[in-house]
């Protein structure tokens, strides 16, 4: 299969995911999509490690995979507690810190 | 060509001239009131000491030979920088002995007065502090052995002549009159500073030794130059036409100060200075004929100004400026004439010392009035004050055998040495101080009492008459005894040079055509003021006594030439650093912040419009990272 189509694909997730951050009021669909965009580079980066032939592209995909790990952990414990306080888990309506 | 000793025996206490006084000046200014009580004796005590180890100095002196009596002493290496080299050096020659006498028996005897004049002065302590202070600094000026050091002294004496003068600050006009004097003074001294540095730059040294041993070497327009900037520092300190107008104010100070200040001894410094400076104004023609000019303007000011102001302390201030002018006017006239400047400043410093310390008698009296058209007939209520102050009157104007008759005669006949019409000029001004001496003592002396209602006249106590007796003596035998028994010229011959041009008429002709002339002045000084009735009020006068109140219009000339341009210039600048500078910088501010709020606006709290702004800016990079690749 050419690797390019995955390249393809990546980026098509990728802007799902920046529309999804962009339009969406939910907090949770926000940080899903958030995960979208950082898969989608992860399968770009496996997809050209497989095009070069070397592993340097799956070792980040690993250290992305950590990482978004830890954030899903620190953005949920933060969402949730968001919304035990106000009732709600609109993105929109935290908007205190401002000029 | 003398040669320099160094000090040993008597002269190792070279030092202890100047750090009597000193000491004296610091215990009295720091030790605060616990030194109320005593100071102001030890402020005498010091000086006393110091006039006594000046006189054993002298005889010391007198036992060398002439070429060995300049006696230079190192207290300690001052300033050390590459090839400039400036000692903290003491000079002793047959000059500075001179000056040290004047300074430190006149200042004995002013001090002892000031413990009577002062006496009800709740700051008498601070006085005498200040006292020691001029007299530690005047003594730095004459006995400092380079021009460095000489500055220090200079501006030291300009520092407690400004103090002294605003002693009593809480008088708005004694505040001025003192802030006037250190600004006038201020001009001579950037003239003093400006020679210190290019004499260095000339001849490589400042010490006298040096400079006056090379000063034939310099081309002629530098040691003019060098003359120009001297004559202006003696100007300033002296009270010389330009910078005249200062002196006049600065009788605004205790009458103590007065006389030993502005009459005997600082105001002389500038005479001082140019005597000193000898060498290069004997190569540099164009610059003593200034001092000259100087000296003879200077001569008819202080005169007129002297003959119309009513004020007691004025009127001899403007006679001191003229008297001052002969000195300067003697020092121009070169190697004929710098001995009998000494000479005079020397008389004159005894005489007009006295003259002031019993003017300061007469207010004491007076309930210190000043406007001599409130005296009169006080000759029979303190007599001891009028014979002293006429023997002062008789030395001032010349009369024989008093002493100011043989400085001036000799000043008078070196000038027709040199030249008759400056000669008559002298002669001419010599008639115009007979009128306002005579004047002088006339409304304060004789005539009917003019008092004011509360003025209950008595003679001063005995520690103000003494002082007087001893400066009356000093008046009536000081020429006498310098011309005959201490051969003045012989004995200021190796430092400041000496000769006589023979003149074509004999020495008696001129002695008698100046009496003749002075006497005629006292005369109608005499007709005008004591055998006509004195108005209490002043008349308005002629144009010419109009112009002597004003100080001949210094002040108003001074305000023209300087003080208005000045304040335009600032103003200009005022207004170009408010509006163009200051206008820049805050237009600047106002931008920055104006931005900074319309900026601020950005800063919604929506993190959606956050993340739509950085996916903006992801593909504005992206696209100029593709741009840069075609």
């Amino acid at each position: 299969m050419n690797p390019a189509n995955y390249v393809m694909l990546s980026a098509l997730l990728f802007s799902i995911g920046a529309i999804g951050v962009l339009v969406r009021r939910n907090a949770i669909i926000v940080f899903m999509s958030v995960e979208l965009m950082l898969n989608a580079a992860n399968l770009a980066f496996v997809a050209f490690a497989r095009m070069n032939g070397n592993l340097d592209g799956q070792v980040v995909a690993f250290f992305v995979m950590v990482v978004a790990a830890a954030e899903v952990v620190v953005g949920l414990a933060i969402i949730v507690t968001i919304f035990r306080t106000r009732r709600s888990a609109s993105i929109d309506e935290p908007n205190l810190l401002k000029y | 060509m003398t040669e320099i000793i160094p000090a040993e025996g008597i002269f190792g206490l070279l030092w202890v001239l100047i750090a009597l006084p000193a000491v004296g000046a610091l215990i009295l200014l720091f030790g605060g009131r616990r030194t109320n009580s005593w100071g102001p004796y030890l402020g005498v005590l010091t000086v006393v000491g110091s006039a006594i180890l000046g006189v054993l100095m002298l005889l010391a002196m007198m036992e060398q030979p002439a070429e060995q009596r300049t006696v230079v002493q190192n207290v300690y290496d001052w300033v050390f920088v590459g090839s400039f080299q400036a000692s903290f050096a003491l000079q002793l020659d047959q000059l500075s002995m001179v000056f040290v006498l004047l300074i430190t028996i006149v200042g004995a005897l002013i001090h002892i007065y000031s413990l009577g004049y002062m006496s009800h002065d709740p700051d008498r302590r601070k006085f005498f502090g200040y006292l020691n202070l001029f007299v530690a600094a005047m003594l730095i000026l004459v006995l400092a052995n380079n021009y460095l050091l000489l500055y220090v002294g200079w501006e030291g004496v300009g520092l407690a002549s400004y103090l002294l003068i605003g002693f009593w600050q809480q008088k708005p006009t004694a505040a001025a009159a003192a802030k006037k004097a250190f600004i006038i003074n201020r001009v001579g001294d950037v003239g003093l500073s400006l020679a210190i540095m290019l004499i260095f730059v000339t001849f490589g040294s400042i010490t006298f030794q040096d400079v006056f041993g090379q000063a034939s070497e310099a081309s002629e327009g530098t040691l003019t130059a060098i003359g120009l900037l001297l004559l202006l520092a003696a100007a300033g300190k002296s009270a010389q036409f330009p910078l005249q107008a200062w002196l006049l104010d600065a009788m605004e100070g205790p009458t103590p100060v007065s006389a030993l200040i502005h009459a005997a001894t600082m105001v002389t410094a500038g005479v001082y200075l140019i005597a000193r400076s000898n060498a290069i104004y004997d190569a540099a023609a164009w610059a003593a004929t200034a001092v000259v000019v100087v000296g003879l303007i200077t001569i008819f000011m202080g005169a007129i100004i002297g003959s119309a102001k009513d004020d007691i302390k004025k009127s001899l201030a403007g006679s001191t400026m003229s008297q001052i002018g002969y000195m300067v006017f003697a020092a121009g006239l070169g190697p004929i004439g710098y001995v009998f400047a000494i000479f005079h400043l020397l008389t004159h410093g005894v005489f007009k010392a006295g003259l002031f310390l019993g003017a300061g008698s007469v207010m004491h009296g007076m309930n210190d009035n000043v406007n001599m058209r409130r005296y009169g007939a006080l000759k029979g209520v303190m007599v001891i004050t009028f014979i002293t102050f006429m023997a002062g009157y008789l030395a001032i104007i010349g009369i024989p055998p008093f002493s100011g008759f043989w400085s001036k005669d000799e000043i008078i006949h070196a000038a027709f040495e040199r030249n008759w019409v400056i000669g008559a000029a002298a002669i001419l001004a010599a008639g115009i101080t007979g009128f306002y001496m005579t004047r002088m003592i006339a409304m304060t002396f004789f005539g009917k009492k003019r008092w004011e209602d509360d003025a209950h006249p008595h003679e001063s106590p005995a520690v103000m008459t003494i002082p007087l007796i001893i400066l009356a003596i000093g008046s009536t035998f000081l020429g006498m005894a310098l011309l005959f028994w201490g051969n003045i010229e012989e004995w200021l011959e190796p430092v400041v040079g000496y000769e006589s041009v023979p003149t074509p008429l004999p020495t008696s002709f001129y002695i008698g055509v100046t009496l003749v002339v002075v006497i005629i002045g006292a005369i109608i000084g005499w007709v005008m003021y004591a055998r006509k009735e004195v108005p209490v009020e002043a008349p308005r006068g002629n144009v010419l006594t109009r112009a002597a109140r004003q100080d001949l219009y210094g002040d108003a000339v001074n305000d023209v030439l300087i003080v208005q341009p000045t304040y335009r210039t600032a103003d200009v600048l005022t207004t170009f650093d408010t509006k163009a500078v200051d206008g820049f910088v805050n237009w600047t501010g106002t931008f920055v912040g104006d931005l900074a709020r319309r900026l601020r606006r950005s800063q919604s709290g929506f993190a959606r419009s956050y993340a739509l702004s950085m996916v903006g800016g992801a593909l504005i990079v992206a696209l100029a990272l593709i741009l840069v690749r075609l």
